[in-house]
C-alpha cells in the first residue's frame, strides 16, 4: 500500500471525478426505453372528505394513458411504519392506514389524490390540471396543543390526536418528582423545537419499470436505504417477493433522512408500470418536496432541571409533545422517543431523569428522521436549560458543565436512561474548544463590538449522541420492526483486485473512498484495486442502509469481518501453495510468508490460485475468494464534543451576524480526517440553518406558507462563516473493530443550542433569558422589546 | 414547434421544441446533458448554471429558444481538451468541495464566472457570489476554500 493511503489518510474522494465532469447519474438523469411520465395531483387543502374525483376530462387529454385514483389500487396495501411504541398503559400507538392514493379523505396539503400518466410530463401535468375532485373541506388542525385539547380529529382511529402517551424512565416518575420539589433550585424551560424540511438538493425521484416476459419490478429511487425500500414496498404494500423486486439508489444527491422513509410515489410508479406496460417516471418540483417529502424537528416542550446549592444536577423533567403529521412515516415514531429520551443524560452524571412524549397528529406533512433525528432535541432542550441554570445560579456554563461531567474513568457509564456509554472524556474536548476559542480575548472582543454599538455574545455547548445504529436486540425490544445490523460481501477477483458490496449507502459520504481505504489499509494493497458497490438490490447481499451516522461504525465494520475472513481463507491458499501449515503463515504488506523461513508468496498469486486450483485439497479447501458477513453492533457509539460560537447582534434590528464556530469533536478512529471535517462543516452550517433561518410555517387553515426556496430560508454563503474544527481527543469506540464513532449528524446536533446560547449571551444585559428558532432579526427584535417593557 | 439551434460545448446542436421548454430542459432532455440539475423550481439554487455568451446564468430561467443562437457551455465541457480535470475542477476534488454532488456542477460553472470576472475574489466576495448557489452538503466551508485555491492556481 502506498505511504500516503489507507486508513488515517485524506485520500481525495474517487466520486468526485464524476460529478465534477458531469458523469454522475442520478435517478432523474436515467431514461428507460419507451418510459412515460407520471404527475400527481395533490391536495389543496389540508383537510377534507373526498367524495369522488372526476377524471374524465383528463382521461381524455393528449397523450394520456390513464388516470389513476384510490378505486384503481384494489389490494394495494398502505405504506407501513417500520418502529411500534407501546404507550404508558401498555397499548400499542394508534396507526391509521397511509394510503398510496386518498382514500375518501384528504388529511394534508400535498396528500396525492390522483396520477396521471401520460406520454410526456408537460401532457401529465396539462391533464392533472382537467381533473376535478370533489372535496368538502373540514376544519383542519395545525397547532399541536389544539390537536390535544378538543381539535378536529385527523383520523377516527385517534378522537385526541394522540398516536402516543410514552412515559421513560417510567419507573422514575415519583423520584423525579420528590428531587425537583425538594430541590435547592430548580430551572424551567419551555422551548419550541422549529419545524424543518431537510432538502437535500436533488428532489425525490422514482422510476418503475416491469419485465413482463421474467414478471420482474425494477424501481429506480432516491433512497438511502435500497433494501429497506424493497422490504417495506414488496412485503407491505404491493405484494411483490424480494426475487422478483429490485431497487436501484444509484447517485443521490443528499439524504438528510428524508430519504430514508418508503414513499408512496415510490409504490405508485412501480404498481403502474405494470399497469401501462411501460417504464412509468416521476421526478419531484421543488415545491412538490416541500408537500410531500418528510418534515423534521417540530417539539414543543417544557424542562426541568434540579440543582444542589453547588449546581449538581439531581433530577431532569421534560414534556414533550411532538408532531407526526398527517401519517405515520417509516421511523417517525421512534424519533421522539428512542432516539430522543435516551439522550436525556447529555454528557453529565444526572441521577434522575424522566420524560413524558406525546406524538400528535396533525394537518400537516408527515414528519421523520432528519439529520441527527431525535438527539438534536433532546441536545437543545438539555444545553438551553443547563445555560438558563448557569446564568441563575451565577456559575460560569463551562464550569456548570464540568461539574456535572461523567468523569474520565466512569467509563463504561451505565446512565439513567438505558443506555451505557462505553467512551468519552469530555473535560478533553472542552478544553480543546476552549484552547481553539482564545476565550481570554473575549473580554476585550466583547468591548469592541460595544464600541461599534454591536452586543458579542459567547455560546458554549457540549453534546453527546447515539450513533452506529443498532444492536437489533436491544431496537427489537423497543418495538423496531427491523434489524438494524449490517452486510457486506468481500470479492477478490482473480487478478488481485477486490469489489466490496456494501448494504450502506452513499449520498455524499464518500464511502467509495474511505471503504476502499479500510479494505487497503488490512489487504496492504494499493486503494485503486478496491471497488465500492453500493446501491443495488441484485449486487448488494443485503442491507439496512445509512442513517443514523452508521455507515462506517456498522457497514464498515461488515466490511472490516469480510476482509478478516478473507485473509483468513487466503493464509490457507498461501499455505498450501508453500507446503506449510496455516498456523505458520503470516500476512504483512500483501505478502505471505512462512514464519522463520524465507518461503513467501504475494497476494495476486494467491487470489489467482483461488480461482486456477488445480491441485487444491479440495476436501478442506474450495475454489473462490469471496466472503459475506452480516455485523450487528453490541452497542450504539457515542461521539460528543465540545462547540463554542461568538456572535454579533445589532439591538437595533435584530440581526444576529456568526463571528466564529468552533468545534472540537471525539469521533474516535478517523478514516478520513478530510471527509469527516467535511462531515463537521455540513452539519454544523444545517444546524446554524435551523437556529437561525429556516422555519417551515403553516397558516392556521393548514397551507404551507414556506413551500419554496423563496419562502423558506436556506442557509447560503454568505450568511455562515469558515468554521475551525478539531477532532485530536479522541476516544475510540470500545466494541467495534475500526473503533469508530460516526460523524454525520454531530454538527446538527451541537450547533443550534450554541448559536441560541450565544444570541442570549449577547442580550442577557437586557434581560432576555430565551429565544425560539429561528433567531430571525424579527424574532431577536421583538425579544429586546419584550424584555425592555 | 419552434425549431433552435445553438453551440453547446463547441457543437453545433438543434432541436424542435415546445415553446415553453427551458434551456435546462433542452440539455437534458434533447441532447441528454445530465450533469446541468434542477434543484428547484423559483431560480434560488443555482444547480442549473451554465455559461451563456459568456456569463453564468440559471438554465431553468431561460426559454430554450431564447438561447437559439447562443453559445453554452455545461459542465460536460468544462475538463481539459486532455480529458484531465480544470483547474477549477481539480481544486473542488483537492479541497473537498463537493459531498453529493448534485449542487456541485452550477457550483464549479458559477465559480468559472467568478475568477473570469475577479481573478483573486476575497472570502466574503466568494460568500457574496455564491448567494445564487445552495449546497446543502458542505456548509460552504470548502466551496470557498475551492474557489480561493483555483483562484492561486490560475494566477499563479
Amino acid at each position: 500500500m502506498p505511504k500516503d493511503q489507507g486508513i488515517g489518510a485524506s485520500s481525495k474522494r474517487r466520486e468526485d471525478v464524476r460529478f465534477l465532469t458531469g458523469k454522475g447519474q442520478y435517478t432523474d438523469d436515467i431514461n428507460r426505453p419507451d418510459q412515460v411520465y407520471a404527475y400527481f395531483l395533490r391536495s389543496n387543502v389540508a383537510h377534507g372528505t373526498l367524495n369522488g374525483v372526476d377524471t374524465a376530462a383528463a382521461s381524455a387529454a393528449p397523450g394520456v394513458l390513464r388516470v389513476f385514483t384510490a378505486a384503481d389500487l384494489e389490494g394495494v396495501g398502505g405504506i407501513p411504519c417500520g418502529w411500534l411504541i407501546t404507550d404508558k398503559n401498555g397499548d400499542p400507538m394508534k396507526e391509521p392506514k397511509h394510503p398510496i392514493l386518498a382514500e375518501g379523505k384528504v388529511n394534508h396539503v400535498g396528500d396525492p389524490i390522483a396520477c396521471v400518466v401520460a406520454e410526456s410530463l408537460n401532457q401529465a401535468r396539462d391533464a392533472a390540471e382537467m381533473i376535478e375532485p370533489d372535496i368538502s373541506e373540514l376544519p383542519a388542525v395545525i397547532d399541536m396543543r389544539a390537536a390535544i385539547s378538543g381539535g378536529p380529529a385527523v383520523h377516527t382511529e385517534a378522537p385526541d390526536n394522540i398516536c402516543y402517551d410514552w412515559d421513560f424512565v417510567a419507573e422514575n416518575k415519583d423520584a423525579v418528582a420528590e428531587a425537583i420539589a425538594g430541590a435547592h433550585h430548580v430551572t424551567t424551560l419551555e422551548l419550541v423545537n422549529n419545524r424543518m424540511v431537510a432538502n437535500p438538493m436533488e428532489p425525490r425521484a422514482a422510476i418503475g419499470e416491469y419485465d413482463a416476459g421474467r414478471g420482474e419490478h425494477t424501481l429506480y429511487t432516491t433512497s438511502q436505504n435500497p433494501h429497506l425500500t424493497r422490504l417495506l414496498m414488496g412485503a407491505f404494500v404491493l405484494s411483490i417477493p424480494e426475487h422478483k423486486l429490485r431497487v436501484v439508489a444509484p447517485d443521490v444527491g443528499g439524504g438528510f433522512g428524508t430519504k430514508i422513509a418508503h414513499y408512496a410515489e415510490e409504490a405508485f410508479v412501480t404498481w403502474a408500470a405494470k399497469e401501462v406496460g411501460r417504464p412509468v417516471k416521476w421526478t419531484a418540483d421543488r415545491s412538490e418536496a416541500f408537500m410531500s417529502d418528510t418534515h423534521g424537528r417540530d417539539h414543543v416542550t417544557k424542562v426541568e432541571l434540579a440543582l444542589d446549592e453547588n449546581g449538581k444536577f439531581l433530577a431532569y423533567r421534560s414534556t414533550t409533545l411532538a408532531n407526526m403529521g398527517a401519517y405515520l412515516s417509516t421511523f417517525s415514531t421512534c424519533v421522539p422517543t428512542w432516539l430522543h429520551g435516551i439522550l436525556l443524560a447529555g454528557n453529565y452524571t444526572t441521577p434522575l431523569i424522566f420524560t413524558n412524549v406525546k406524538a400528535v397528529f396533525t394537518n400537516t406533512v408527515p414528519l421523520d428522521a432528519s439529520r441527527g433525528a431525535g438527539r438534536p432535541e433532546a441536545t437543545f432542550q438539555l444545553e438551553r436549560t443547563i445555560d438558563k441554570a448557569a446564568r441563575e445560579m451565577g456559575i460560569d456554563p463551562i464550569e456548570l458543565r464540568r461539574r456535572n461531567f461523567i468523569a474520565p474513568d466512569a467509563f463504561p457509564y451505565q446512565t439513567p436512561v438505558a443506555v451505557e456509554y462505553d467512551t468519552g472524556n469530555y473535560h478533553a474536548t472542552m478544553d480543546k474548544a476552549v484552547e481553539m476559542a482564545d476565550l481570554d480575548g473575549f473580554a476585550a472582543r466583547k468591548a469592541e463590538s460595544a464600541a461599534r454599538g454591536k452586543l458579542r455574545g459567547l455560546g458554549i455547548v457540549h453534546y453527546i449522541e447515539a450513533c452506529g445504529i443498532a444492536p437489533s436486540a436491544l431496537v427489537g425490544s423497543l418495538g423496531a420492526r427491523a434489524g438494524l445490523y449490517e452486510a457486506a460481501t468481500v470479492r477478490v477477483n482473480p487478478t488481485g483486485n477486490v469489489s466490496v458490496f456494501t448494504g450502506s449507502h452513499s449520498h455524499g459520504q464518500g464511502h467509495e473512498t474511505t471503504f476502499a481505504q479500510v479494505v487497503a489499509e488490512m489487504l496492504g494493497c494499493d486503494e485503486a484495486n478496491v471497488d465500492i458497490v453500493h446501491g443495488d438490490t441484485a449486487r448488494i447481499p443485503f442491507g439496512m442502509g445509512t442513517y443514523g451516522s452508521r455507515s462506517l461504525a456498522v457497514g464498515g465494520s461488515a466490511i472490516y469481518r469480510s476482509v478478516e475472513k478473507i485473509i483468513a481463507k487466503a493464509k490457507k491458499i498461501a499455505a498450501h501453495l508453500m507446503e506449510a501449515s496455516d498456523a505458520d503463515v503470516t500476512f504483512a504488506d500483501g505478502q505471505f510468508t512462512v514464519a522463520g523461513t524465507d518461503k513467501s508468496v504475494d497476494w495476486g498469486t494467491v487470489a489467482l490460485t483461488a480461482y486456477v486450483p488445480h491441485n487444491f485439497p479440495h476436501d478442506t479447501l474450495e475454489p473462490g475468494l469471496e466472503e459475506t458477513s452480516f455485523y450487528d453492533p453490541a452497542n450504539f457509539t457515542y461521539p460528543a464534543g465540545a462547540y463554542i460560537c461568538e456572535v454579533e447582534v445589532d439591538a437595533d434590528t435584530g440581526k444576529v451576524e456568526i463571528q466564529s464556530f468552533i468545534a472540537a469533536d471525539d469521533f474516535g478512529n478517523i478514516v478520513n480526517p478530510m471527509i469527516v471535517e467535511g462531515q463537521v462543516h455540513g452539519g454544523v452550517a444545517h444546524g446554524l440553518g435551523q437556529a437561525l433561518l429556516e422555519h417551515c410555517i403553516y397558516d392556521s387553515d393548514g397551507q404551507l406558507v414556506s413551500a419554496s426556496f423563496m419562502d423558506y430560508a436556506m442557509p447560503r454563503a454568505d450568511d455562515l462563516p469558515s468554521f475551525v474544527v478539531d477532532h485530536s481527543c479522541a476516544t475510540p469506540c470500545t466494541h467495534n473493530p475500526l473503533g469508530v464513532k460516526g460523524c454525520g449528524e454531530a454538527g446538527a446536533i451541537g450547533s443550534p443550542p450554541t448559536l441560541v446560547n450565544a444570541v442570549v449571551d449577547a442580550l442577557s444585559d437586557h434581560g432576555v433569558t430565551h429565544i425560539d428558532m429561528p433567531l430571525t432579526p424579527s424574532r431577536v427584535w421583538a425579544a429586546i422589546q419584550a424584555a425592555k417593557n | 414547434m419552434p425549431s433552435i439551434s445553438m453551440t453547446v460545448n463547441g457543437k453545433t446542436v438543434s432541436g424542435d421544441i415546445e415553446g415553453r421548454t427551458l434551456l435546462v430542459q433542452f440539455l437534458r432532455e434533447n441532447l441528454r446533458l445530465t450533469g446541468t440539475h434542477v434543484g428547484c423550481d423559483t431560480s434560488q439554487c443555482g444547480a442549473c448554471v451554465v455559461i451563456m455568451n459568456g456569463d453564468s446564468v440559471k438554465a431553468c430561467t431561460v426559454l430554450a429558444a431564447s438561447a437559439d443562437g447562443a453559445d453554452v457551455k455545461t459542465i460536460e465541457g468544462m475538463a481539459n481538451a486532455d480529458g484531465s480535470l480544470s483547474v477549477i475542477q481539480q481544486a473542488f476534488q483537492d479541497n473537498h468541495g463537493l459531498q453529493c454532488g448534485f449542487c456541485t456542477p452550477g457550483m464549479v460553472m458559477s465559480a468559472a464566472d467568478l475568477l473570469h470576472q475577479n481573478p483573486s475574489p476575497s472570502e466574503g466576495e466568494i460568500r457574496d457570489w455564491l448567494e445564487g448557489n445552495i449546497c446543502r452538503c458542505t456548509g460552504y466551508h470548502n466551496i470557498v476554500k475551492s474557489i480561493q485555491a483555483a483562484a492561486a492556481s490560475l494566477s499563479a
